[in-house]
C-alpha cells in the first residue's frame, strides 16, 4: 500500500510569494522584504531585454534555416538574466549554463561568438578570462562547483572583505531548477556554505527542466533549501527585472564583503520549448505558456515607462525611444545572421593542438596520419570537409 | 637518505609548496591528520589551513573545486583518500577537468594534480584496491603517471604539479612504506612522461609500472639464476606512453610481457600489445603475453594474494613466451 505523502511543510519561502516591485500591468510598488534599488537605469534595463530578446529571435531563426544545430532559446527569462547580470561588478566572475545569453549580452560579449558552440565551429566561443564570463556548460550543475573553487581562490586572494570595492570579488553562478537535483549543485551548496564563500547561485526556475516540472524534482521550494545547507535563500518574480536586480545586487554585496552566499531564485518561464529540437506540446498545455505570456517581462515594463508621468527620471518615453531600440535591433540582427554565416570552421589540427599544452609524440604522428588522409584527394567528388568519410 | 615513498612524496609535497605560493593541497583529512597514508603529514602546519585544505567529504568537490581554482590561477594538488572513491569524481574529471583546454581553444590551462593510492596488496576491505588506471589513460586531456620507488616519487610529484596539463598521479599504496634512497639533487630527473629500463636484459621485455614494478624485478632475478635475461622497464607514465623506449627494447629481445594488477580485458597491457605488434611485428619471437588481474571485481583480501599477479605467474608466462 502506498503511503499517503505528508504535505510539503512551509518554509522560508514566504506566504506572500515572491518579491515583486513590478507588477504584470506595470505598476511599480515597494516591497516590504527587499529595498528598491536606487539609482536604476530603466531605459538601459528596458533596451538591453529588448535586445536580448531580439538576439534569441535571430538565432531560433538561424536554426531553422539549418545554420545552427541547435539553440536553446531563453525567451521569457530576459529580466532574470538582465536583471541579474545588471548588479555584477566589473571583477564579479560569472559561471553560465547554456541558456545565459542575456547574461552574456551584457557582459559585453560579440553575440555573434555565443552561436560557434551551436553551428559546430567551436566548443567553446569566447576567452573566459576577457568579460569574466565563463564558458557555457553543457552538463548538468558541473559549473555550481567551478564557481566554488573560484570563490576559493577570491579568498585567498584576499579579494573578498577588504572593504575596497573596486578589489573585492564575487562569484554569480547560474542554474536550473533541474539543475537543484544534481549531487554536484547540493556538493557546491554544501561547500560554499562550510567555507563561506563569496558565491552566489542565481536559480532561474524557469518550471520546466525540459519535460519535467519542478514537482518531479523536489518536495520543497526552491529557496527554502539554502536554509538546509546554512545560508539565505530569497524567491523573486523573476519576471520582475527590478526585483531580479535588487536581490542579486544585494547577493553579492554580501558576498564581496565576506557575508557568504546566497540562493536566489528567480520564478519564471520558458515559453519556448526546452531547445529548437524539443517539442514541448508533448508534456505542458499551451493554457499555462498563454498565462505565463501575460506575465511577460519586456511588457510590463513597457507599460510602466510609457504610462502617464512615468516614474522619476523615465517620465515621458516617448516614441524615438522605442524607434531607436528597434533601429538597434536590425542592425543586431544583421550582425547575428552575417556574422554566423562567417564563423571559421576550425583548422582540423586546433583539435590535435589544444588536447594538451604541449602535442604528445603519439597525437604528432595522428595528426600527421589525419593531414596526410585529409590531403590525399582521397575526398569523393562533391564531397565537403566535415562529411562522414 | 632512504626513506619511504610516503615520506618521498611529502618532501616532494613540501617542495612544491614552498617553490610556489599558487599551489594547494586539498583533500579529504590531508590536514590535521596528515591523511589516512600520512602523505600530507605537517604540511598544513607549515603551509596554513588556507594552503593545505581540509575538504568537506566530497570527491566531486574536491575536483569541481580545483577546476574553479585552477581558473583563478591555483596550481591544487588533489589527494582522493582511495582508489575506489574516484568515480564520485570522474564526471569532473573526464568532462571537465580533462576536456577544458581543448573546449577552449587552449585558451584555459588547469594545472590540476590528482593524487590516488591504487592497487591491492594491503589486505584491505572492499574499494580501496582498485586499479582504475585505463578510464582515466583513455581519457584525451589527461596524463597518467604512476611511481614505483621513493626517488621516482619526490620527482615525479614536483614534476606533476610543475605540469601544465590535469595529471592524474597514482601512488602503489602497498609500497607506501618501501624504503629508498632518495637524493634531491639539482641535476635535472628524467622527465616525468619517459619510461625507464630499470634492468638490461636480453633474451624478453617485461614491462610494468607502479606496484607492479618490484615484483618484475624479482621475476628477472629469479629468471637470470636460470639463465635468463630479461629487460625490465619501468613504464612510469600510461599516458603519454613512451612508446619509443618500449619499441627499443622490443626489438632487440624480440619478446614482451606486460604486467599490471588490473583486469585483462581492456587493461593497459591491450594498448601496449597493440603497438608492439604493430611496430616491431617482424622482430617478434612470439606473441605478447599479459600478466593480470582477472575479469572480476577485485576479490576480499583472504584471496588476493592468490588472484594478484605475481613473481610466479611472471615465470609462468616468460617460459610461456621463450617456448615459442
Ligand atoms: C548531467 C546531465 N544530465 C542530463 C542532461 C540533459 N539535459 C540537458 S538540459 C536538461 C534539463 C535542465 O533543466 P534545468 O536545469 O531546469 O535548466 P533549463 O534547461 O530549464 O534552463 C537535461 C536533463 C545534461 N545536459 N547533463
Ligand atoms: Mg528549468
Amino acid at each position: 500500500m502506498p503511503r499517503k505523502q505528508a504535505k510539503p511543510t512551509a518554509g522560508a519561502e514566504p506566504a506572500d510569494g515572491p518579491i515583486q516591485f513590478l507588477s504584470p500591468d506595470g505598476l511599480l510598488e515597494p516591497d516590504s522584504r527587499l529595498e528598491l534599488p536606487p539609482a536604476v537605469d530603466l531605459l538601459a534595463l528596458y533596451r538591453d531585454m529588448a535586445l536580448v530578446r531580439r538576439l534569441d529571435t535571430e538565432a531560433i531563426a538561424l536554426q531553422r534555416q539549418g545554420e545552427l544545430g541547435l539553440w536553446p532559446s531563453l525567451r521569457g527569462q530576459e529580466a532574470a538574466q538582465v536583471g541579474a547580470a545588471y548588479a555584477l561588478a566589473e571583477q564579479d566572475m560569472v559561471f553560465p549554463t547554456y541558456r545565459e545569453h542575456g547574461v552574456a549580452w551584457c557582459r559585453g560579449l560579440d553575440p555573434v561568438s555565443l552561436l560557434g558552440l551551436f553551428r559546430g565551429s567551436t566548443l567553446g566561443g569566447w576567452n573566459p578570462y576577457e568579460r569574466r564570463f565563463g564558458l557555457y556548460t553543457l552538463v548538468i550543475g558541473a559549473q555550481t562547483l567551478h564557481a566554488v573553487g573560484y570563490g576559493m581562490g577570491l579568498v585567498r586572494d584576499d579579494v573578498v572583505g577588504s572593504g575596497d570595492d573596486t578589489r573585492d570579488t564575487a562569484v554569480l553562478v547560474f542554474l536550473g531548477d533541474g539543475a537543484l537535483s544534481e549531487g554536484e549543485t547540493n556538493e557546491a551548496f554544501l561547500w560554499a556554505a562550510a567555507q563561506n564563500l563569496p558565491v552566489v547561485f542565481f536559480c532561474q526556475n524557469n518550471q520546466w527542466a525540459i519535460s519535467a516540472p519542478y514537482s518531479v524534482q523536489s518536495r520543497v521550494p526552491v529557496a527554502q533549501r539554502a536554509a538546509g545547507f546554512g545560508f539565505p535563500g530569497v524567491s523573486v518574480d523573476g519576471n520582475d527585472v527590478l526585483a531580479c536586480l535588487a536581490a542579486t545586487r544585494e547577493a553579492l554585496t554580501r558576498a564581496r564583503s565576506g557575508g557568504g552566499p546566497t540562493l536566489i531564485e528567480a520564478v519564471t518561464y520558458r515559453i519556448n520549448a526546452h531547445t529548437t529540437a524539443d517539442d514541448a506540446t508533448r508534456y505542458r498545455p499551451s493554457a499555462e505558456t498563454d498565462e505565463w505570456a501575460a506575465k511577460d517581462p519586456l511588457e510590463r515594463l513597457r507599460l510602466h515607462l510609457t504610462a502617464s508621468g512615468g516614474v522619476g527620471d523615465t517620465g515621458g518615453v516617448g516614441e524615438e525611444y522605442f524607434a531607436d531600440i528597434e533601429r538597434r535591433e536590425q542592425e543586431l540582427a544583421e550582425h547575428l545572421r552575417a556574422g554566423c554565416r562567417a564563423l571559421p570552421v576550425p583548422d582540423h589540427a586546433s583539435s590535435f593542438e589544444n588536447t594538451y599544452a604541449d602535442m604528445p609524440a603519439e597525437l604528432k604522428r595522428q595528426l600527421a596520419e589525419h593531414s596526410e588522409f585529409l590531403a590525399s584527394g582521397f575526398l569523393a567528388a562533391g564531397q565537403e570537409i566535415g562529411a562522414t568519410r | 637518505m632512504s626513506i619511504s615513498m610516503v615520506k618521498a612524496l611529502n618532501n616532494g609535497l613540501r617542495k612544491a609548496l614552498a617553490d610556489d605560493p599558487k599551489v594547494l593541497l586539498m583533500g579529504e583529512d590531508i590536514g590535521r591528520l596528515g591523511g589516512v597514508f600520512r602523505v600530507t603529514d605537517g604540511l598544513q602546519k607549515e603551509f596554513g589551513s588556507l594552503r593545505v585544505i581540509d575538504t568537506p567529504l566530497g570527491e566531486a568537490g574536491i575536483v569541481g573545486s580545483a577546476i574553479g581554482l585552477a581558473l583563478r590561477g591555483y596550481r591544487p594538488v588533489c589527494e582522493i583518500q582511495f582508489d575506489g572513491f574516484v568515480y564520485p569524481a570522474v564526471n569532473q574529471i573526464i568532462s571537465q577537468l580533462a576536456k577544458l583546454r581543448h573546449r577552449s581553444g587552449g585558451v584555459i590551462t588547469l594545472p590540476v594534480v590528482i593524487r590516488i593510492p591504487f592497487g591491492g596488496g594491503i589486505g584491505s576491505i572492499e574499494h580501496h584496491s582498485e586499479s582504475p588506471e585505463v578510464y582515466f589513460a583513455h581519457t584525451a586531456g589527461l596524463k597518467v603517471v604512476t611511481c614505483s620507488n621513493p626517488q621516482d616519487a619526490y620527482d615525479m610529484i614536483r614534476q606533476a604539479v610543475d605540469d601544465d596539463d590535469p595529471v592524474i598521479f597514482l601512488e602503489p599504496k602497498r609500497h607506501y612504506w618501501t624504503k629508498g634512497e632518495v637524493t634531491d639533487e639539482t641535476s635535472t630527473p628524467t622527465p616525468f612522461d619517459r619510461a625507464r629500463v630499470l634492468r638490461a636484459g636480453t633474451d624478453a621485455t617485461l614491462i610494468a609500472y607502479g606496484p607492479m614494478v618490484p615484483a618484475a624485478l624479482e621475476a628477472a632475478d629469479a629468471a637470470a639464476e636460470e639463465g635468463r635475461s630479461v629487460e625490465v622497464i619501468d613504464l612510469r607514465s600510461l599516458s603519454p606512453l613512451d612508446l619509443d623506449t618500449v619499441r627499443e627494447s622490443v626489438h632487440r629481445t624480440g619478446r614482451a610481457l606486460v604486467a599490471h594488477e588490473a583486469s585483462l580485458s581492456h587493461g593497459f597491457g591491450a594498448e601496449l600489445a597493440a603497438r608492439i605488434q604493430q611496430e616491431e611485428f617482424h622482430f617478434l619471437e612470439a606473441p605478447v603475453l599479459r600478466i593480470t588481474g582477472y575479469d572480476t571485481p577485485y576479490p576480499p583480501s583472504r584471496l588476493e594474494s592468490d588472484w594478484l599477479p605475481g613473481v610466479d605467474r611472471i615465470l609462468d608466462a616468460l617460459d610461456h613466451s621463450l617456448s615459442y
